[in-house]
């Protein structure tokens, strides 16, 4: 059952091959087996899940039932579930228990889905390895010794370990893109305003974005065509209508053209990655794609850019973590100063602090203008280097990130070298644009991920372009050994 | 050596929407506390910020009622510090893009002098919540009902130069606001708030001089003297070789004097950025004309229309319109009067203002209403009863004792005016009193009064006054 795609599975609900509580019950017993070995789930919600899933299968019998009735998913612990904490990795919110759901989480309830649990991830999605989150690190299951990759690690180990046909992310700069390329899974990041920010805890709030992660295309377009759509609880959120991104899956390639950006194909990337992204390129040329070199060429200003605006919001985002309302708040404070600095200085982990540190200094009166103002600046030159790189082709590929998955350790002492782990998929956030990563095939037993980036509201043009290469490689459903059967 | 003041107002002006300006908790005011601060409210985490049109299109309203410039594109940012009472660590304000620029307000500041007050910015802001220092043992309690209250922030150029002209513009802009309906203006209840930026300089000099923030100006009392003590203060401080320095002071109404607010208060950088949350606000023209079409009368329009058109004096048009609720009373009455503008307005100002003054109602709660004091008039202009007359019944009015005509049925007010009656009174009080009419009669005039008082008290006050003068005259004469 845990190998089947959520198509699959859903056929099989409606045929009747088996329920959902027997789907459900299959998959939790997986994650009591065999999650000590990743610490992919912060909370498990086994007797929820189970009567989620008994009313699913009601609502398959009276069939009413949707394309997500009845599938176990998984939600990044970042989104809000009434009734169930919602920690967002951090000791800060270790005891915080939302009086309602996001709007994401709504609408996966609405569709009939069961909801497994909460999935570890960065301490407010701030990492790109799993390592901040107050819950321990999360493991890559292709290899026990690597990062999955993050901040929605959790999300993407249980995915790839078969616990969950799907789950959701959140993308602020490569959250659900890189660790779905480091655990050899699909992820998509839509574009900015596609997905109710609505109890999703904020980051970096003009950046961040929620999406899905999934084994295939075809089950991403069914997980996106459920979570997206416009929120008039979110004033960032497009009025938009969403396309049945399951409807064009199909669409031939011929004639598509892809951009090349060479500055992501430059120093500091994998011989072995660029390796297998070649390999990938080869495959869709076959297909009846024209591959063409573009440049974006202010690439290189990405990393410095998001580590001025990011942290500049975050710092803001995260003053509400005070100990007054909610959340961790420190034993017997002397003083209202005393009740701030303890609960915050206890309850915040300290890639969350750096990052607070490096919001207040450069939103500083005298150091406003030099940073954020002139971060703004280029982020505008970014967006318009991709404009301009759409008027010549249809989409731009290149690798989602510039190694496979790293060992856990490896970088925890070095941020600027984890910061540069994320090179290629910043400027996606920075521009709103949709990007994607897929599974492109392996380097050192460690998968590697092709990311496909689209033009503003391109969803179902990405999915199409990431299931027809899905049609003719199979390297999205091989799992690691020990997590196939 | 002699000092010119200079004075700019902030004025917060609650603005009267019926939910929040980024959520759809309720504004009333006297809720149990957190009754009404939703999860918006209560920044709790992955909670968003909509805002509410009402907030904006009231925003508009006042920036076109001071013929300002509205910003077809205005930007909300963030101002970022902690206090317990801002539940996100941020208050969400416009900065540098407001939402009204560039207005002006004409201040009456006598019966025939005013002033153009420049209005620099007004802009839309979410109110704090209230922290509560009293009945917690040692402990602050917090209530975050007001959290999110919309705010209009109206930013005066530095154009007054005493207390006075401070006041009579708070007063304007009061006014103003209640015409508009945009606030209720309720001062007790923290509606309508006042800062000011106070400084002294050598009178003839062109630079300002170092200006002091007040705080905490809830009336138009407190106002005037609080400006005024610290002008003093000022003026004290620097010729006695001292310098002001620029600072935040806390009026404090019961020692009534200004003192410095902590340093640690005021040494916030409150790091302002456009918060990413909330897209910026476009205002179009046609909103703006949409909004222009809701404008009413304005107090300005209204004082000279009532001039020209009953024939009032400028004061007396501007107390009667000093409040929209004020103003529709007395045009009310003068239509029941039969037309009568004068002795409307004189008991408009004069006896139901007293009378309201003194059992501090609101006209609004006048227990006289227009239509009664309007009727009452009448039976003053048709001389069934005297003004004299009119005072008791009035009083009765107010009492509850009916309208006018039931009032003079009641008591038998009616005035005595048939020539003949009061010529007999009068015969029978020349009578009774010869030793004055001889001395009146030898030239005592002073004595005329006396026989007024003698016949309105055989008459009980009844007798038409104007009657009983000009047939005393003539029969005292001989």
């Amino acid at each position: 059952m845990h190998n089947k795609s959520i198509v699959e599975l859903s056929q099989a609900l409606r045929a009747g091959k088996f329920s959902s509580v027997e789907l459900t019950r299959h998959l939790l017993a997986r994650i009591r087996r065999l999650d000590g070995r990743l610490n992919s789930f912060v909370t498990v919600t086994d007797e929820r899940a189970l009567a989620q899933a008994r009313a699913a299968d009601q609502r398959l019998a009276k069939g009413s039932a949707g394309p997500l009735t009845g599938i176990p998913v998984a939600q990044k612990d970042i989104f809000c579930t009434a009734g169930i904490r919602t920690s967002c990795g951090s000791r800060m919110l270790d005891n915080f228990i939302a009086p309602y759901d996001a709007t994401t989480v709504e609408k996966f309830n609405a569709a009939g889905a069961v909801l497994l649990g909460k999935t570890n991830m960065d301490e407010f999605a701030m990492g790109s390895s799993n390592e901040t989150s107050f819950y321990g690190p999360v493991r890559n299951p292709w290899d026990l010794a690597a990062v999955p990759g993050g901040s929605s690690g959790g999300s993407a180990a249980a995915v790839a370990a078969r616990f969950a046909p799907g789950a959701t992310g959140t993308d602020t700069g490569g959250s659900i893109r890189q660790p779905a390329a480091l655990c050899g899974i699909t992820g998509i990041k839509p574009t900015y305003g596609r997905v109710s920010r609505y109890g999703m805890i904020a980051f970096a709030s003009s950046l961040d974005q929620g999406g899905v992660m999934t084994r295939s295309a075809e089950d991403a377009a069914v997980m996106l065509g459920v979570m997206a759509g416009y929120d008039p609880r979110d004033s960032t959120s497009v009025d938009r209508p969403v396309p049945d991104y399951t409807k064009t899956l199909a669409e031939p390639l011929q004639g598509l053209k892809i951009g090349l950006p060479r500055e992501y194909f430059g120093d500091g990337l994998d011989s072995g990655v660029a390796g297998v992204i070649d390999a990938a390129l080869r495959e869709y040329r076959k297909l009846g794609a024209e591959v063409v070199d573009i440049s974006l060429p202010n690439s290189a200003l990405a990393v410095p850019v998001y580590y001025v605006i990011a942290p500049a919001e975050c710092s803001s985002n995260l003053s509400r973590f005070d100990g007054v309302r909610f959340g961790h708040r420190c034993d017997k404070p002397r003083d209202l100063e005393d009740l701030y600095k303890r609960s915050r200085g206890e309850g915040f982990g300290a890639e969350v602090k750096r990052r607070i540190m490096i919001g207040t200094y450069v939103l500083s009166a005298g150091y406003y203008d030099a940073y954020y103002l002139k971060a703004q600046k280029i982020r505008r030159l970014m967006s318009q280097d991709f404009s301009d790189a759409f008027r010549k082709v249809d989409v731009i590929m290149g690798p989602a990130s510039p190694t496979v998955a790293f060992n856990i350790g490896e970088k925890t002492d070095d941020p600027v070298t984890m910061y540069l782990s994320d090179i290629y998929t910043i400027a996606v956030n920075l521009a709103g644009l949709p990007g994607m990563s897929i599974p492109a095939g392996f380097c050192a037993s460690r998968p590697v991920g092709l990311q496909i980036i689209g033009n503003y509201f391109d969803e179902a043009r990405l999915l199409n372009i990431a299931h027809r290469y899905q049609q003719v490689t199979d390297w999205h459903t091989r799992a690691p050994a020990e997590f196939g059967e | 050596m002699e000092w010119e003041t200079v004075i700019g107002l902030e004025i917060h002006v609650q603005l009267a929407t019926q939910s929040k300006i980024f959520s759809g908790a309720a504004t009333a005011y006297g809720a149990p506390p957190n009754t009404q601060a939703c999860a918006v409210d209560l920044a709790f985490p992955g909670v968003l910020p909509v805002l509410n049109e009402a907030a904006v299109r009231m925003a508009v309203k006042f920036g076109l009622a001071v013929n300002a410039n509205v910003a077809r594109r205005s930007v909300f940012a963030r101002k970022n510090y902690f206090y317990p009472d801002l539940p996100k660590g941020y208050q969400i304000s416009q900065y540098e893009l407001p939402v009204v620029e560039h207005g002006t307000l004409e201040v009456q500041l006598g019966d025939n002098e005013s002033k153009t007050i420049g209005i620099t910015r007004a802009h839309l802001e979410e109110d704090a919540g209230k922290s509560l220092h009293e009945d917690f043992h040692g402990l602050t309690g917090i209530d975050l009902n007001r959290a999110g209250t919309p705010l209009l922030e109206i930013v005066s150029e530095p154009d007054m130069r005493s207390a006075a002209e401070a006041a009579a513009y708070m007063k304007k802009i009061h006014t103003l606001v209640r015409y508009l309906e945009i606030s209720d203006g309720n001062m007790q209840e923290g509606s309508f708030r006042c800062d000011a930026n106070v400084s002294v300089r050598p009178r003839g000099q062109a630079t300002f001089g170092t200006r002091a923030e007040i705080k905490n100006l809830n009336s138009f009392r407190y106002i005037e003297r609080a400006i005024n003590h610290e002008i003093e203060r000022q003026i004290a401080l620097i010729e006695g070789g001292g310098t002001v320095i620029q600072e935040t002071r806390l009026y404090d109404s019961a020692a009534d004097e200004t003192r410095p607010m902590r340093s640690k208060e005021q040494a916030n950088d409150y790091r302002y950025f456009p918060d990413p949350d909330l897209l910026p606000v476009e205002i179009s023209e046609e909103f703006i004309e949409q909004v222009r079409q809701t404008l009413p009368e304005l107090p300005d329009e209204k004082r000279g229309r009532f001039v020209y058109e009953y024939g009032l004096t400028p004061y007396e048009a501007g107390v009667l319109t000093a409040s929209r609720e004020l103003a529709d009373f007395f045009e009310a009455t003068e239509k029941t009067s039969g037309g009568d503008a004068k002795l409307s307005a004189n008991w408009v100002t004069g006896e139901l203002l007293g009378a309201l003054n003194k059992y501090g109602l609101d006209v609004t709660q006048s227990p006289v209403t227009a239509a009664m004091l309007g009727g009452m008039i009448r039976r003053i202009a048709d001389n069934t009863i005297s003004g004299k007359l009119a005072k008791q019944v009035f009083e009765a009015m107010w009492n509850g004792e009916g309208d006018a005509d039931a009032v003079i049925a009641a008591k038998g007010l009616t005035q005595v005016t048939d020539t003949a009656a009061i010529e007999q009174v009068i015969d029978e009080v020349m009578q009774q009193n010869p030793e004055q009419l001889a001395a009146y009669r030898s030239g005592k005039d002073k004595l005329f009064g006396f026989f007024v008082g003698q016949v309105m008290k055989a008459t009980q006050g009844k007798a038409n006054p104007g009657q009983v003068n000009d047939i005393l005259k003539k029969k005292l004469s001989g």
